[in-house]
């Protein structure tokens, strides 16, 4: 899943990226704060943060399944932010995304063959309702779902593969790029792994760009070439996966690596560093460090002003006050 | 029963009984559980640690029967209990910590009422002061200000509503605390801060321990003695050594540490168990695991294996001889 990244043009590019809800009595909610991302063809940037973070919202700005309040989103060049919706409609089509819940991301009263089919019908991708049928048992078979299984209901399936229909409905329309949103949270951790191979395989076979959104430390380090932390809508560190996990420098990104139990006795009587506090509201968020208050290095001036990420070593970038000097 | 264990589970069975169909959720199991230690119950959704550990403060559904099998408590069969004498133990001498914070609270009450609420049923002699004092002193010992407890369950965050049922658990000191999954519905620092606040108390206040988990990195850092559960069976058991660096290891065990993505590791594949746990309505006639396991042979599929054991550590599978040694290695790859 690697890519020559210096060399070619990123194939998504997110500038400022902004999505902003309005409460009640006219309060904004700081979902996504200003993302700056370039996504390359053929990686996999692993998403991770705590509940809140704003870490499936980016996911849904992204596709326009929700609509950025501003900020630029750049597909291959072209600025899809204000496209109309008929004229994003072939972009939708090389955009895809998987949903956490496969309990409730897919209608309980279609047969799986139909589910997968859904999306080719819509876009009539073949011109023959045959060749769509054909096409949605081929998918079965890449995922690794019996064709068997064509006929029953979701009910009749387990997570696992519930997880796997929403999959192949995500690959029905030859996408480019899909937003993995949480996808193995629900399951259980050997129908997980079996669900991680899969992904990592279609990834390799059909050069697909993956953005895995997850707030599992162990699976974003597995799957992910590269990874941005994000806390309360911003991203904090932005780094390859191995240096990440080798050389963590935000304060908020070592203290949650520092929260993981690993399964070592090794480590059994040494206690969790943790952090004081809890994530605070995004809510008419101030500017400044958002993290400063649960910081143990915090001190005046990391509030004020939005700290910037600053490209500390190739590749690596970090907000934070400690580490302000770019190489 | 023996002196040192709080809790002896001898060939516990439960069934789930409809009148279409009957889930055998719990097939004969043994757990003992020592004093002030700590027992991890490992294992998947549909394993059966959450009918274990209903089993044992008898708050089976309806629908839920135990067909055979004696849970003892310092000394007394829970099971033979009248329902009356149950409650007695329910909530002070046994209490337990279910996995969802968000609805394992009453909205309309306030948290303080709700600590008070289990308190006055076992100490139906103290003052309303006596028992005001010790819902702030349990809030606090939980990491609350005692201020907050007029306050109602929606305006805590979920770190601190499991902090609350927490607090409501150890409220009489129980002697025995099940913990259903305290975390799962934590995100990791908050579980990192919950956790290290069941070990401080735990500790602090003696109490034994059934934490059941899915995590086995929760196991490591927190209990003493671990049953890793599969389809209703403790399919290997020990203390944390055992499981976690002895050699011997039932497939199932090993398939666990296998699927879970390691921090360390470079490698780009997890070793995945491959298929699903078998329907609990018709469980097959050998193993529980055969289906699934790379290491089966003929006599996996006939034969229901039976218990072997060295030691602290037990095993329920055919590829160990009496003693608990690994029989012939000639299916291994």
């Amino acid at each position: 899943m690697s890519s020559n990244m210096e060399n070619d043009t990123p194939l998504l590019q997110l500038k400022d990226l902004k999505k902003y809800f309005k409460l009640n009595g006219g309060a904004m909610l700081h979902a996504v704060d200003g993302i700056n991302l370039d996504i390359y063809e053929g990686e996999t940037i692993g998403v991770v943060g705590e509940s809140g973070c704003g870490k499936s919202t980016l996911g849904r700005t992204i596709l326009r399944l929700i609509e950025p309040s501003s900020g630029e989103i750049i597909y291959r060049g072209k600025d899809i932010t204000k496209m109309s919706q008929g004229k994003f409609r072939p972009y939708r089509q090389e955009m895809q995304i998987i949903f956490q819940d496969p309990y409730a991301s897919i209608d309980p009263r279609k047969s799986v063959i139909e589910v997968i089919a859904e999306y080719m019908l819509i876009h009539k991708t073949y011109k023959h309702q045959a060749d769509i049928y054909n096409r949605a048992a081929e998918l079965m078979d890449m995922v690794g779902l019996a064709r068997r299984y064509a006929n029953m209901y979701p009910h009749e399936l387990d997570g696992g593969r519930r997880q796997r229909i929403g999959i192949a409905r995500a690959l029905s329309l030859n996408p480019k790029f899909i937003v993995c949103d949480e996808p193995v949270s629900a399951l259980d951790v050997s129908i997980q792994a079996q669900i991680l191979n899969l992904l990592m395989d279609l990834g390799d076979d059909l050069n697909l760009t993956y953005l895995f959104i997850t707030h599992d430390l162990s699976v974003v380090k597995h799957i992910s070439d590269r990874i941005m932390v994000m806390y309360l809508g911003q991203a904090v560190e932005i780094a390859t996966s191995d240096e990440l996990f080798e050389n963590p420098l935000h304060p908020y990104t070592q203290a949650l690596l520092a929260a993981i139990p690993e399964p070592d006795l090794s480590k059994r009587d040494i206690p969790f560093k943790t952090i004081k506090g809890e994530v605070s509201s995004p809510i008419n968020v101030k500017p400044g460090c958002r993290f400063c208050k649960r910081c143990d290095f915090a001190k005046p001036g990391c509030d004020g002003t939005d700290k910037p990420l600053i490209e500390v070593s190739p590749g690596h970038f970090v907000a934070c006050d400690l580490h302000n000097k770019p190489m | 029963m023996n002196e040192n264990n709080i809790l002896e589970i001898k060939n516990l069975s439960v069934i789930y009984k409809t009148d279409l169909e009957t889930v055998n959720a719990v097939n004969g199991i043994d757990i003992s559980i020592k004093k002030k230690s700590t027992f991890g119950l490992v294992g998947e959704t549909g394993a059966g640690k959450t009918t274990t550990a209903r089993s044992i403060i008898r708050l089976l559904p309806a629908v839920g029967h135990v067909t055979g099998g004696s849970i003892e408590f310092e000394g007394q069969d829970l099971l033979t209990l009248p329902a009356e004498d149950m409650r007695e133990y329910r909530g002070d001498k046994i209490a337990m910590v279910f996995q969802d914070p968000m609805t394992s609270l009453n909205p309309v009450m306030s948290v303080g009422d709700q600590i008070a609420e289990t308190v006055k049923i076992h100490n139906p002699h103290l003052s309303k002061d006596e028992i005001d004092k010790r819902v702030e002193d349990t809030l606090s010992m939980v990491g609350i200000l005692p201020s907050r407890k007029v306050e109602y369950p929606h305006q805590f965050s979920g770190g601190m509503k499991q902090r609350v049922i927490i607090a409501i658990a150890l409220a009489c000191e129980p002697g025995l605390l099940i913990a259903d999954e305290p975390t799962t519905a934590l995100d990791v620092t908050i579980q990192a801060q919950v956790l290290m606040m069941i070990k401080d108390l735990r500790d602090r206040l003696g109490t034994s321990m059934l934490m059941i988990t899915h995590d086995l990195g929760i196991v490591a850092k927190i209990c003493d003695d671990v049953g890793v559960m599969y389809a209703g069976e403790i399919v290997e058991s020990g203390t944390v050594e055992d499981i976690f660096e002895g050699k011997n290891h039932h497939p199932y065990t090993e398939g666990l540490f296998g699927s879970i993505p390691n921090l360390k590791s470079k490698a780009k594949r997890l070793n995945a168990i491959p298929g699903l746990m078998p329907d609990p309505t018709n469980l097959p006639k050998g193993c529980v695991f055969a289906e699934r396991c790379k290491y089966a042979t003929d006599i996996c599929r006939e034969q229901h294996p039976g218990v072997v054991a060295s030691g602290t550590h037990t095993l329920r599978c055919h590829l160990f001889d009496e003693n608990g040694n690994r029989k012939e290695k000639k299916n291994e790859q």
